[in-house]
């Protein structure tokens, strides 16, 4: 018998995926006795003998290193509460601002209510408090633009190979764009050329199934811009 | 008096034509549609999220909480009164007890998830449909579960096990003759499918123990059917893409998933 599904299958919470001892059961799996389990609903990941699942849906749960767009939404004793479209919010310490602040110093000043920021997680605890930090290379406070949200799931297919994608609908549009891993992305630009990034985005989002999505990607870019793209993988940092 | 043939003409261990969906409420992180006959449930997920009021927050594990609703109209005598009443607040109670057999919150602490079931109309069985709306519905919403809980009410009627009751059915000696109160008994029952354990039952009237168990065995068949009807709710949401991977395609593809 072995394993009961194929690879990238869609299964549901209950479904029997190996009923052989011999299968190592990762993320989204369990076992009972010797059946190996999902709990997950997602598509299966088969790798050598760990099988896992890659989730379809779910809210975003921080992790370290994620770059997320976030709103502050409370000012606190030394820092800000920051919304990051997560069950949990973060804390940005004034120690982890761009700019040094003085002692009493009005927080506001730096960061206001409701203002959005990009920044990076630095430590997400067991009982998942979640710090956040504004002191690295291209982590700020947004203005201007707008804010769109995509599902979290997404967020690798938007993003592409090494930033193929974003990069892609960057060269059309012209627009700065940011994909936070929290599925918040904020793009500045033209408003007629933010709308076509807004359009791009979405699209991506629902055509993500279908193959060839960034040749198709493109030639649509292309077809509404008339601008030609160079496809190029560049380094990622999660920013740009 | 026997109970020959069933007043809607099913057979005795045959269940009313169900329908299932997910994915129905755009809003909601995670939502279900589930018909059995004349009842329609539909259930909302929505987190996990903060946890209000916060002395109720858990910093071991989430919380999953759920609200059992019937709209005004819903039901087939008077106007239900609005708003949570004893009897909604104990199959609310239930109804928590029956999905958190399944449920794992262990990976959000001081949240909570919560579950709202809705009813537009009712027919009998209305807290087992809610638990069969109420657990696709948590599937869809991406909540770690060890399986989907799966509900169904069984039931004596005149000496005869009945699967599935319908409300005429539950008020049985009203409709039949020579019966009387003491010949009905309506069993609601819930099982988590792949171990077999119980993580509903309710009884209300009188039922021999024979007859109860063999009553539970019936349920136990007629659940497998309805955690079927579940799974394929959720296989078909999300069958869009499985697709993509296989490279299989996908023309008429695109609208089912777009509606997610």
């Amino acid at each position: 018998m072995g394993l009961l599904v194929k690879d990238k299958q869609v299964v549901v919470p209950g479904d029997i995926l190996a009923d052989d001892i011999g299968f190592i059961p990762g993320f989204g799996t369990y076992r009972n006795s010797h059946n190996l389990v999902c709990s997950r609903l997602g598509l299966v990941n088969i790798e050598g003998k760990v099988v896992k699942i890659i989730p379809l849906s779910g809210k975003y749960l921080p992790r370290r290193n994620d770059i997320v767009v976030g709103r502050v939404f409370d000012i606190l004793m030394a820092g800000w509460r920051v919304d990051i479209n997560s069950p949990y919010s973060a804390v940005l310490s004034n120690k982890e601002t761009p700019e040094f602040i003085e002692r009493n110093e009005d927080l506001s000043k730096h960061f206001d209510l409701d203002e959005h920021l990009v920044c990076k997680v630095t430590n997400v605890t067991s009982q998942n408090l979640v710090d956040v930090s504004c002191r690295d290379q291209g982590l700020r406070k947004l203005r201007g633009g707008r804010i769109i949200h995509v599902n979290t799931h997404k967020v690798p297919r938007i993003i592409g190979k090494k930033g193929s994608m974003v990069s892609m609908i960057k060269q059309a549009t012209g627009c700065r764009i940011i994909v936070g891993q929290n599925g918040l992305v904020w793009i500045d630009g033209e408003p007629d050329k933010e709308n076509i990034a807004v359009d791009a985005i979405r699209k991506i989002e629902t055509e993500s199934h279908i193959p060839g999505l960034t040749d198709r990607m493109k030639t649509h870019l292309e077809e509404i811009t008339g601008v030609k793209i160079s496809l190029n993988e560049g380094d990622y940092n999660g920013l740009q | 008096m026997d109970y020959n043939k069933r007043l809607d003409g099913r057979d005795f261990d045959e269940l009313r034509p169900m329908e299932a969906k997910a994915g129905v409420i755009k809003k909601a992180d995670g939502s279900a549609y589930f018909r059995m006959g004349n009842t329609v449930a539909y259930a909302a997920v929505y987190g996990p999220r903060e946890m209000f009021p916060k002395f109720q927050q858990d910093p071991k594990k989430g919380v999953l909480r759920c609200n059992y609703n019937m709209m005004p109209f819903s039901g087939a005598g008077d106007r239900v009164r609005p708003g949570p009443s004893r009897r909604s607040k104990e199959i609310s109670a239930v109804t928590e007890k029956a999905l958190s057999a399944v449920v794992d919150l262990s990976d959000s602490p001081n949240a909570v998830v919560d579950v709202y079931i809705e009813f537009p109309q009712t027919d009998a069985g209305s807290r087992c449909c809610g638990i069969n709306a109420a657990a696709i519905a948590l599937a869809d919403a991406g909540i770690p579960m060890r399986d989907i809980v799966a509900a169904v009410a069984v039931g004596h009627a005149g000496n005869k096990i009945c699967v599935d009751l319908n409300y005429e059915e539950e008020h049985l000696p009203d409709y039949v003759e020579g019966l009387d109160d003491k010949d009905v008994a309506d069993i609601p029952v819930a099982i988590v499918p792949s171990t077999g354990e119980i993580s509903l039952l309710q009884m209300d009237g009188i039922i021999p123990k024979e007859t109860l168990i063999k009553a539970l065995h019936k349920a136990k068949a007629a659940l497998m059917q309805v955690n079927e009807v579940q799974r394929n709710a959720l296989r078909e949401k999300f069958a869009a893409v499985a697709d993509e991977e296989n490279g299989e395609n996908i023309e008429n593809v695109e609208n089912g998933f777009e509606e997610n």
